[in-house]
């Protein structure tokens, strides 16, 4: 698991947390500010990977940010507030897809068998893609388009687990799904992007690539 | 245990999250080493994983903080503006309640009085302007003759004049004295008693 995962997870302010929303709770409302700082980039990519779009993802984000801080009397310590934050965006952002029929045609990827086996397109060596390279805007660009064109309950899992660094047991959760069902689309989601970003060949819609094999910008 | 390619693809996910027995880790293992195929699959499922984890993936937009913040501020219930209205309010109650005491205690009540005999007036004007003198007890139309040592006569408001104790004066002052204080009147006051009211003689 990456270290970022293991830094927000332990983090030694996990007990200010809930001091935190206890204060709220009484009416130090000003406070919340200080309690949501480190997880506004999550809830906003957790909004952006399932809408697929910027202006709707900041709304989206803001609208579960507002949502937690109107219900947070209903939080429950047992969770991580961040699970639950992350919830309340997942929540969010399958609402305004609903509302505004965002998925009418379902992308070809995601009309494959969940249940059956994936098979690999792309066996040729891979050529690691460095982190570094994400601090080009381009690269990030390509990494997104892929992102988006795997189907929503891949993108989903693949967004909390991933993305989020989010427990089995908790993205199952959070989706309403079983953790089998979670591994699986795990699976898949992480094959298909492998597919995706070794090539670009593979796949209905990987000649939309701007960049071809030999070419990749990284 | 021995695990052909197909196994491979069917775990490598949870290969990489721990999520497979040691038996069939060290199996996974062992085809890693023979197979190159499943080697890239490998390399390249961890590095999508590890690409996808950095935080600087998604980039919110410029601005995104400022712009929650805002909308936050917009829909919080001012618990600062609300204590502070609400201390305001408490100020402005206990202002007006103490204005009403003030008030009481100036203008309606009976304010302690230079004589002991004499009653207040009724009805005297708070603006009209009269004259007090130093050690005098009562207050009186200007050239009002039963003046008391006219060399340290002051002019105020009766208003004023009936705060500091001053009584209006039974001669210059008369309509505004009640019946029960023209009774009360000393002296030569009682002339004024007796024919003001015929009928009681």
């Amino acid at each position: 698991m990456p270290e970022e995962a293991i830094s927000l997870e332990n983090r030694p302010d996990r007990l200010n947390e809930e001091m935190l929303i206890r204060r709220i709770r009484d009416g130090e409302h000003e406070l919340f500010y200080e309690l949501i700082r480190p997880y506004e980039r999550r809830v906003y990519s957790t909004a952006f990977a399932i809408l697929r779009n910027e202006a709707d993802a900041e709304d989206v984000a803001q609208e579960a940010v507002l949502k937690a801080f109107k219900h947070i009397r209903q939080f429950r310590a047992e969770a991580r507030f961040s699970t639950w934050l992350i919830q309340i965006t997942v929540n969010e952002a399958r609402m305004r897809r609903r509302k505004e029929h965002l998925e009418i045609v379902q992308p070809m990827v995601d009309q494959q068998d969940e249940e059956g086996n994936y098979t690999p397109r792309e066996f040729a060596d891979w050529r690691e893609i460095p982190s570094e390279t994400l601090e080009r805007s381009e690269v990030r660009q390509k990494l997104t388009e892929a992102l988006a064109s795997l189907g929503q309950k891949y993108r989903e899992v693949f967004v909390l687990r991933d993305v989020q660094h989010l427990s089995i047991e908790e993205t199952a959760k959070i989706l309403g799904v079983s953790t089998a069902s979670v591994k699986t689309r795990l699976l898949r989601a992480r094959l298909m992007l492998r597919d995706l970003l070794a090539s670009g060949l593979g796949g209905s819609w990987g000649n939309r690539w701007s960049f071809a094999k030999g070419t990749k910008p990284w | 245990m021995v695990v052909n390619c197909e196994g491979v693809w069917r775990e490598v996910s949870n290969y990489l999250d721990g999520e497979v027995s040691p038996d069939l880790r060290a199996a996974m293992d062992e085809h890693f080493r023979v197979c190159q195929k499943c080697t890239a699959i490998l390399k390249g499922t961890r590095n999508v994983v590890g690409l996808y984890g950095e935080e600087r993936m998604f980039e919110p937009p410029q601005g995104f903080s400022q712009r929650l913040h805002r909308r936050l501020e917009e829909n919080m219930p001012r618990q600062r503006g609300t204590a502070f209205g609400w201390m305001v309010a408490v100020a402005a109650a206990l202002l007006i309640i103490g204005s009403v005491e003030v008030g009481d205690s100036s203008t309606f009540a009976e304010p302690k009085q230079r004589s002991q005999q004499a009653r207040p007036g009724i009805g005297v004007p708070a603006e009209m302007m009269v004259v007090v003198a130093e050690d005098g007890k009562t207050f009186h139309v200007a050239g009002c003759r039963f003046i008391h040592d006219k060399a340290r006569q002051r002019i105020i408001s009766a208003s004023q004049a009936l705060r500091e104790g001053y009584t209006p004066c039974v001669r210059c002052m008369r309509k505004y004295l009640s019946a029960s204080a023209l009774l009360d009147a000393d002296g030569d006051d009682d002339e004024f008693v007796s024919s003001n009211q015929p009928t009681s003689k």
